[in-house]
């Protein structure tokens, strides 16, 4: 069956079987690889995209349920000349290893900043509690959200520094 | 542009944020499940339900039919094609190997074991016609835990195997013990189990081959540690294929941990796959199935006893244990528990005598073989519970009680009993940092405020040695193993003086693409920006052996040494005939080459790369271009060492323990980015605290696995830990030329210990208890405060 969606400001439609998971509608059909699949229960967080704002674990969901939405993946958040905030706050503060889980926690980090600007280490822990990382032990992830949190709240924006201005 | 910018700043040592983490952080990573080739198919893997079966008929037809199927491939396919079993990499004396098919063909010896293997046109498709296929399988008597597979009349996993022991294994002098517990003052015994771990990289595990008929080229990338070693086994072992008809790309791998060493069968499928399909075939697996197919780790029972004098000096430490190797050997799976355990039993101390008994048990259960810190972790455990243990027989506080024994810095190089010889080390600075950076006499007392309310608190000092960077070659192999343990190193640079690294090493994490640089930087004396690594690729790097055991820094880095020095030295002569002057009165600083005294005469590394290719003007006799490869084979392993500490917080009520803080002082040698190091020293720290609280592979008695998912296998989540604090001391490994030790597994070795100590620390000054075993869920150590005030009687009701 037919669905329709924007994604990264782009539309597409594609033909897809009804039991497609948004994921692989992404992986597969778009080619957009940078969303990551690490388990089959919904628990890793590697797969985390926005759905109309708010971040979803893509392999919880059925292409044909976005259908008509927006869909922001990793690719959509930030180019290597334009990145998120977040973006340079993991690179900044080595906030990845192997970078598996990376594209997860940028995306489920942008929502917590996007309705907390200054989230406490306790705060980034709990919310950051669906996303696995298995390299990192999770203490560098914590200053990658608080130094995103400080370069926005100097004014830089969520969703393409250079993009809003 | 051409050419380099001058610098003059150096980068060894320097926190610089990583050259690779550009394409992870948008996005445009390469692993192996993204890569898509034309014309490619999908396989599914067909799996025992059971721990123990024969297989009887395997219907194909049950599925050929379904949409999309292209083939169905069985045991009987594998032996028809000639492919051999999957081969062990370390052989000990009388060690007894049972096949290991990449296909079972009548057996299968663990659930998940692979009994056939759908092809279809995409993946959707063939799990479909995997879940329909119909095997008949006879079950089997079967056996899961090593103390059971043993016991007589027990179950037997492989007929070739009688009795289910591999091998038996032993180092140390039996006699000089017993004389050392004849004259002791005090023992103390333990039994410990150090539980089934599953490794759980993020990243499944994928593979993807693709064969060229014309030329019989095969291609297989692959989610590979140490991509040569996957060729020589492949070509050379298992599938026939000439070496240089093999080419195996490891591309962005995430995470390993030891799990992504070993030569897998799937990967032996997908050649197999490729070549009779005439199209390239992918697999990757699903989460469930990495839980019943990658290798796992640990699984150790273990007696330890250990004997002091009357000044409270160790005089023999004893370790008996039963290692679980799972239904199968693989790659290091021998060397394991044996080589990498029993030689570490000696820890930090300056013990007379240690004997180590190791017995390897076949069992129905996922293969048991290399997991972060590979025995090694299990060896601290052994002997830091046992030493906590003895400072509380002995009443002594456990972090001096340590310190009173510690090997001393005169002793280096220091023998020990168990064959190794540790080349460095200076172990009490790093202990008295770690007490005062943890305040540790605070700790104390606040424990003491805290006893008998429903909060109580647990601290723990551990210092543990490791040993990395296995080698020499020619040892290694005297002790069994079946490759050399070197390192190659090619160093490239072009005509415009940029500059490519090839190395047999490989990152899946650890950071190779900004440290190998870094080295290369200071070395040549040019801008960072001007240099790449390349790894990961048969195809474009000299041989190599890939990365396990904390071996990338010391080994490869040490090789990228050697080669970096070759080309300095080539560029010197060229400048000096530039230069019209003598080798001799040149020097290469501040990113030229110049005379000596006369410092506006110089040339710059570009000058020199562009007239090594143009060789327009070179010195009489001397080869065009400008690259160099180094094999480098260390003279020993290198010794990391340092103190661990954690600090718990137990609510009695609950039995919930919380790891409120966790500090350590690591020597790993000279850093080469602090950046990468710590991180290494996080992660390592997340997965040791993991097996101490929460992590199980928990199988019932006949092999199912009870943690199959992450719905029971309880990783770490970011709000179970604490911000670690870290230091380090330094002291530079004698033997080789960067003096770096290694830091990838030094978290996991000594804090999995850590942790332990800090519970059992809780629990013994609250109610007594002397051990417990990992890992501290709430319900087991609720339990065991429960049980230990009822055995109290009264004073425990008040
Ligand atoms: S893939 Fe693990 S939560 Fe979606
Ligand atoms: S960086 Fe490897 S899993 Fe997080």
């Amino acid at each position: 069956m037919n669905v329709t969606m924007n994604v990264n400001g782009k539309p597409y439609t594609r033909d897809v079987e009804p039991r497609t998971l948004l994921v692989h509608f992404l992986r597969e059909d778009l080619l957009l690889t940078g969303t990551h699949v690490g388990c089959d229960t919904s628990q890793c967080g590697a797969c985390t995209v926005h759905v109309d704002g708010e971040a979803v674990k893509s392999c919880t969901v059925l292409a044909v349920q976005a259908d008509g939405m927006d869909v922001t993946t990793i690719e959509g958040i930030g180019t290597p000349g334009d990145l998120h905030p977040l973006q340079t706050g993991f690179w900044e503060k080595h906030g990845l290893q192997c970078g598996y889980c990376t594209p997860g926690m940028i995306m489920a980090s942008a929502e917590l900043l996007k309705h907390n600007p200054s989230p406490s280490e306790q705060e980034i822990r709990y919310h950051l509690e669906g996303n696995y990382c298995r390299c990192t032990g999770y203490h560098n992830i914590v200053k990658a959200v608080q130094h995103a949190a400080e370069i926005m709240a100097q004014g830089g924006q969520a969703g393409g520094q250079a993009a809003d201005d | 542009m051409t050419g380099n910018e001058s610098r003059t700043d150096k980068y060894f040592g320097q926190a610089l944020k990583r050259k690779e983490d550009p394409r992870f952080i948008t996005g445009t990573g390469n692993y192996t499940d993204d890569i898509v080739l034309p014309g490619m198919l999908h396989a599914a893997m067909v799996r025992s339900p059971y721990p123990h079966a024969k297989i009887g008929g395997i219907n194909k037809e049950s599925v050929t039919g379904m949409p999309g199927v292209v083939a169905v491939l069985t045991g009987q396919d594998i032996a028809d094609a000639g492919i051999g079993s999957i081969p062990v990499g370390w052989l000990l004396p009388e060690l007894k190997t049972p096949a290991h098919p990449a296909i079972a063909l009548t057996e299968a010896n663990h659930v998940g074991d692979i009994v056939a293997v759908v092809v279809a046109e995409n993946r959707a498709l063939a799990e479909d016609a995997a879940s329909m296929l119909e095997v008949d399988y006879e079950p089997l008597p079967s056996v899961a835990f090593a103390g059971a597979a043993i016991a007589e009349g027990a179950p037997v996993v492989h007929d070739d195997v009688p009795g289910n022991v591999a091998f038996n294994w032993e180092i140390g002098d039996a006699t000089a013990v017993q004389e050392g517990f004849n004259a002791a003052y005090k023992t103390v015994k333990l039994k410990l189990t150090n539980q089934r771990l599953i490794p759980n990289a993020i990243e499944p595990r994928a593979s993807l081959a693709q064969f060229t008929p014309a030329s019989g080229e095969y291609l297989l990338y692959t989610t590979s540690q140490n991509p040569h070693i996957h060729r020589l086994i492949l070509a050379a072992f298992v599938m026939n294929i000439p070496e240089h008809k093999l080419r195996v790309i490891s591309p962005d791998v995430g995470g390993g941990f030891g799990s992504k060493i070993f030569q897998y069968q799937e990967e032996v499928i997908m050649l197999l796959a490729a070549r009779l399909m005439g199209r390239p075939v992918k697999w990757t697996a699903r989460r469930s199935e990495a839980f019943v197919s990658d290798m796992q780790g640990r699984d150790h029972e273990t007696e330890t006893e250990m004997a002091v004098d009357k000044d409270g000096k160790m005089l023999a430490f004893r370790v008996n244990t039963l290692a679980n190797l799972g239904a199968y050997q693989t790659l290091f799976a021998p060397a394991v528990p044996t080589y990498l355990y029993g030689t570490l039993c000696n820890g930090v101390y300056k013990l007379p005598a240690v004997h180590v008994k190791v017995q390897g048990v076949m069992t129905n259960t996922v293969p048991v073989d290399a997991y972060r810190g590979a025995g090694r972790p299990e060896a601290t455990y052994a002997i830091e519970r046992t030493v906590d243990a003895m400072a509380h027989a002995l009443g002594e506080d456990p972090a001096e009680f340590r310190r009173k024994n510690f090997i001393q810095p005169e002793d280096f190089p220091y023998q020990t009993p168990v064959a190794l010889v540790y080349d460095s080390g200076n172990y009490e600075p790093a202990l008295d940092m770690a007490l005062g950076m943890m305040k540790y006499p605070e700790l104390r007392a606040e424990q003491e405020r805290m006893k008998g309310s429903n909060k109580i608190l647990g601290v723990s000092v551990i210092s543990y040695v490791e040993a990395c960077g296995l080698a020499p070659s020619a040892l290694v192999g005297q002790l069994g193993a079946q490759a050399g343990q070197w390192e190659s190193s090619l160093v490239r640079v072009y005509p415009t003086g940029k500059v490519e690294l090839f190395t047999g090493s490989h990152s899946h994490g650890q950071g190779h693409e900004t440290a190998f640089p870094q080295i290369a930087a200071d070395e040549l004396q040019i801008p960072i920006e001007d240099i790449d690594l390349v790894h990961g690729d048969t195809g474009r790097m000299p041989y190599g052996w890939g990365t396990y055991g904390s071996r990338s820094a010391a080994v490869g880095g040490s090789a990228l040494k050697v080669a970096l020095q070759k080309i300095t030295a080539k560029a010197k002569k060229i400048a000096a005939h530039l230069l019209e002057a003598s080798e001799e009165d040149v020097e290469h600083e501040n990113g030229v080459f110049r005379i000596k005294g006369a410092p506006d005469q110089s040339k710059t590394f570009f000058d020199v790369a562009l007239m090594a290719h143009l060789a327009h003007s070179l010195p009489d006799g001397m080869e065009p271009g400008l690259e160099a490869t180094a094999f480098y084979d260390p003279k020993n392993f290198v010794y990391p060492f340092g103190t661990h500490m954690a600090v718990v917080e137990i609510d009695t009520d609950t039995g919930k323990v919380d790891l409120r803080n966790y500090g350590c002082v690591d020597d790993c040698g000279p850093l080469i980015n602090p950046l990468i190091v710590e991180g290494q020293v996080h992660g390592g720290i997340a997965q040791g605290a993991g097996q101490a609280l929460w992590e199980e592979g928990a199988y019932d008695e006949e092999g199912n696995l009870l943690a199959a998912s992450y719905m029971e296998y309880t990783m770490p989540r970011a709000d179970d830990l604490p911000m670690y604090q870290i230091d380090h001391t330094v002291t530079p490994s004698p033997h080789n030329p960067l003096g770096v030790k290694g830091i990838g597994e030094s978290g996991t070795i000594a804090s999995s210990a850590a942790v332990a100590n800090a519970v059992l620390d809780a629990l013994w000054h609250e109610c007594g208890i002397e051990h417990l075993d990992m890992p501290y869920t709430a319900e087991k150590v609720w339990k065991a405060i429960r049980d230990s005030r009822a055995g109290m009687g009264q004073a425990a009701d008040d």
